[in-house]
């Protein structure tokens, strides 16, 4: 009888994991429902004695047994996409069950948290500090600054406010810690909670993820006594991306509509319920335990100039080996999708890259050796965000890309800044217009005498292509939040860098 | 409102009564429950909040997850994000409508976290990764 593991991951779920694992307790054999490895286009991926096979359906499962089953792909720890990872957040996928007090305390939970209270909340901040970090929500704020502003804040009550809303496409990695590593997630808190002197924390997760809140649950209730006296507690979402952005998530914790706070005051002092509040995101929180239990010297030492520590890559879209991938910033665009990802799944050349979600830039293959690094991206207009990364086949139409950047903004949009709620819908049927080569002709008031100095002729394509850019101006300088501020970017790089696909004669070769 | 949906509803809101920012937890409650945040309904918690219908009505209109009527048929949630139309979900949505017939509602969501095994649907809270046109029709065929 053989002890076979099988990831319970939802991603796992919704290839068929749970008919797999149902096929092999059927033929008599114990099944151990663990985190997945983060090796997607193989799962469901089932583990026998080190070894792995995948993709499975209950089909295989005769041959997996008997050793004959073509998906064998050796030992998976020492398998190439895993062995050359630089995994600490990681560190855990694949190798435990995530709900499993006993799993986590065998291979060094609550490490941290104990030697945050050894050391004292000061020095827990200035190892935080010293680590490097920086939030991995997409911002890149230093975490020990906010955390060190909030512990610094007199108040009757603080809060740790976890932003679980990960909302952009191609990201899961924050999916995947609270669905694979809930624990690691739950002591990141509290070492928050210790050191800032806050009580009370809040996991503010997506409703698009219930695997994941099923699991954090069961995780909070299984550590309450351990993080005590700090109170978690989780709360779902209700289907708006903007409430990704701290200010907004913070009225949507509240009971109120998700709109944009303007800052300052900053949620560091005036955050949830007027509270001083740490608002970090899932992957910031996760990275904490082990810079405590390990030290913040041993974190920094991975990266590159002010990017220090790993970052967990999401490798999706039209890719043949997608999943997530950690490692230590610097590496370059090309070796993550030739060489990890393996090229596309379609087989046919990659037309371009998106970074960072559905706000992130598009990157040319000609940009493919910037290497992987905060203050790298924003030098060439792009952004690290979460460290999504979409790979698209010369099949897709990048004006049709940028068209659908604006629609996903003004569905989004939280209507409370102009730029946005309204840029975003202008924006959406000025490339329309461009996309069916129909420049729009004078309207009722443009006729009027009155209007003697608007334009009298019908507008030309390139005129239509100066607007949008002068429309990206505004909503980039002029929004809110990163929502209306960061569509710009793909739509902008779309035009850059394909303006053939806006039926731009190309006059210059690209960037 | 009938008398037993009142009860259930007294019943909902007593129990977020010890938390902070009560709202979202009651509403979340109130749709999986009765499957859309009526009119009556939203008057009923304004009150045990002490808040103004109108605050109420604007956090029900702001989410996507919250319906002021009732779903008529079953709803399929297919993903029409970045990650999934790299992977073909454009060419999956006119085949869907037509497997549908008006007997399933194919709303579109964005993003499920499933991004490298795309096109994905969601079904109430089950997920579904992988899909091609067959796949998908054979989905809405058992929830018809």
């Amino acid at each position: 009888m053989a002890n076979v593991r099988i990831s319970d991951d939802a991603l796992a779920i919704a290839c068929g994991a749970d008919a797999v694992a149902a096929a092999f307790e059927k033929a008599g054999h114990t099944v151990e429902r663990v985190s997945s490895w983060g090796m997607q286009w193989l799962e469901p991926l089932v583990e026998i004695d080190s070894k792995g096979f995948g993709p499975a359906s209950p089909a295989d499962v005769a041959a997996i047994l008997d050793g004959s089953s073509p998906l064998a792909i050796g030992a998976i720890a020492t398998h190439p996409w895993i062995a050359s990872q630089q995994r600490l957040t990681f560190a855990r996928a694949g190798k435990t069950r995530p709900t499993s007090l006993e799993d986590y305390e065998a291979t060094g939970g609550w490490k941290g948290l104990k030697r945050a209270k050894d050391i004292g909340p000061e020095a827990t901040v200035q190892e935080v500090l010293d680590s490097g970090l920086r939030g991995r929500g997409g911002a890149g704020f230093p975490t020990g600054i906010k955390w060190k502003t909030v512990a610094g804040a007199k108040a009757e009550q603080k809060y740790i406010v976890c932003n679980a809303d990960e909302g952009d496409s191609a990201t899961f990695a924050d999916r995947m810690v609270m669905e694979g590593d809930p624990f690691m997630l739950i002591e990141g808190m509290a070492i928050a909670g210790f050191a800032a002197g806050a009580t009370r924390g809040y996991i503010y997760c997506r409703s698009e993820y219930p695997h994941a809140i099923a699991k954090l649950q069961t995780a909070i209730k299984a550590s309450a006594h351990i993080v005590a006296p700090f109170i978690l507690e989780v709360r779902e979402g209700a289907g708006a991306y903007v409430c990704g952005e701290e200010t907004s998530l913070l009225n949507s914790l509240e009971g109120k509509r998700g709109e944009v706070r303007a800052k300052p005051p900053i949620p560091a002092l005036v955050g949830l319920f007027g509270r001083p509040t740490i608002v970090n995101n899932v992957l910031s929180l996760a990275a904490v335990p082990y810079i405590l239990s390990e030290g913040a010297k041993a974190y920094a030492e991975f990266g590159m100039g002010r990017s220090r520590g790993t970052m967990p890559l999401q490798i999706a879209g039209n890719v043949k080996q997608g999943g997530l991938y950690e490692t230590a910033f610097g590496i370059t665009l090309d070796k993550i999708v030739n060489e990890i990802g393996g090229g596309t799944a379609s087989g046919r050349p990659v037309k371009g890259v998106q970074v960072g979600g559905p706000l992130g830039a598009y990157l040319h293959p000609d940009q493919f050796d910037i290497p992987f690094d905060y203050e790298a991206y924003s030098a060439v207009d792009a952004l690290i965000g979460h460290g999504g990364i979409t790979v698209y086949d010369d099949t897709i139409d990048m004006a049709d890309m940028a068209r659908f950047a604006m629609e996903f903004c003004a569905v989004e949009s939280c209507g409370k800044c102009t730029p946005c709620r309204i840029g975003s819908t202008r924006g959406k049927e000025l490339i329309e217009r461009i996309l069916a080569r129909a420049p729009r002709g004078r309207d009722t008031v443009e006729t009027l005498p009155q209007m003697h100095n608007a334009p009298t002729g019908q507008r030309s394509l390139e005129d239509e292509v100066t607007l949008l850019e002068d429309l990206c101006e505004t909503m980039k300088f002029g929004s809110l939040c990163a929502l209306g501020g960061f569509t710009p970017y793909p739509v902008m790089s779309a035009l850059r860098h394909w303006p053939e696909d806006f039926g731009l004669r190309v006059t210059e070769p690209a960037e | 409102m009938n008398d037993v949906k009142a009860k259930r509803l007294d019943e909902i809101i007593a129990s977020h009564s010890g938390q902070e920012g009560p709202l979202l937890p009651i509403l979340h409650d109130v749709q999986a429950e009765f499957g859309c945040v009526d009119e009556d309904t939203k008057r009923i918690i304004a009150k045990a909040l002490n808040l103004t219908r109108a605050e109420v009505h604007g956090v029900v209109s702001f989410y996507h997850d919250f319906t002021a009527e009732k779903a008529h048929h079953p709803v399929l949630k297919l993903c029409r994000a970045e990650a999934c139309k790299a992977r073909g979900v454009e060419a999956l949505v006119a085949g869907a409508e037509a497997a549908a017939k008006g007997r399933v509602e194919i709303e579109t969501i964005y993003c499920l976290g499933l991004c490298s095994v795309g096109p994905n649907a969601m079904i109430g809270k089950s997920v579904h990764a992988r899909l091609d046109g067959p796949k998908l029709a054979a989905l809405i065929e058992e929830m018809a």
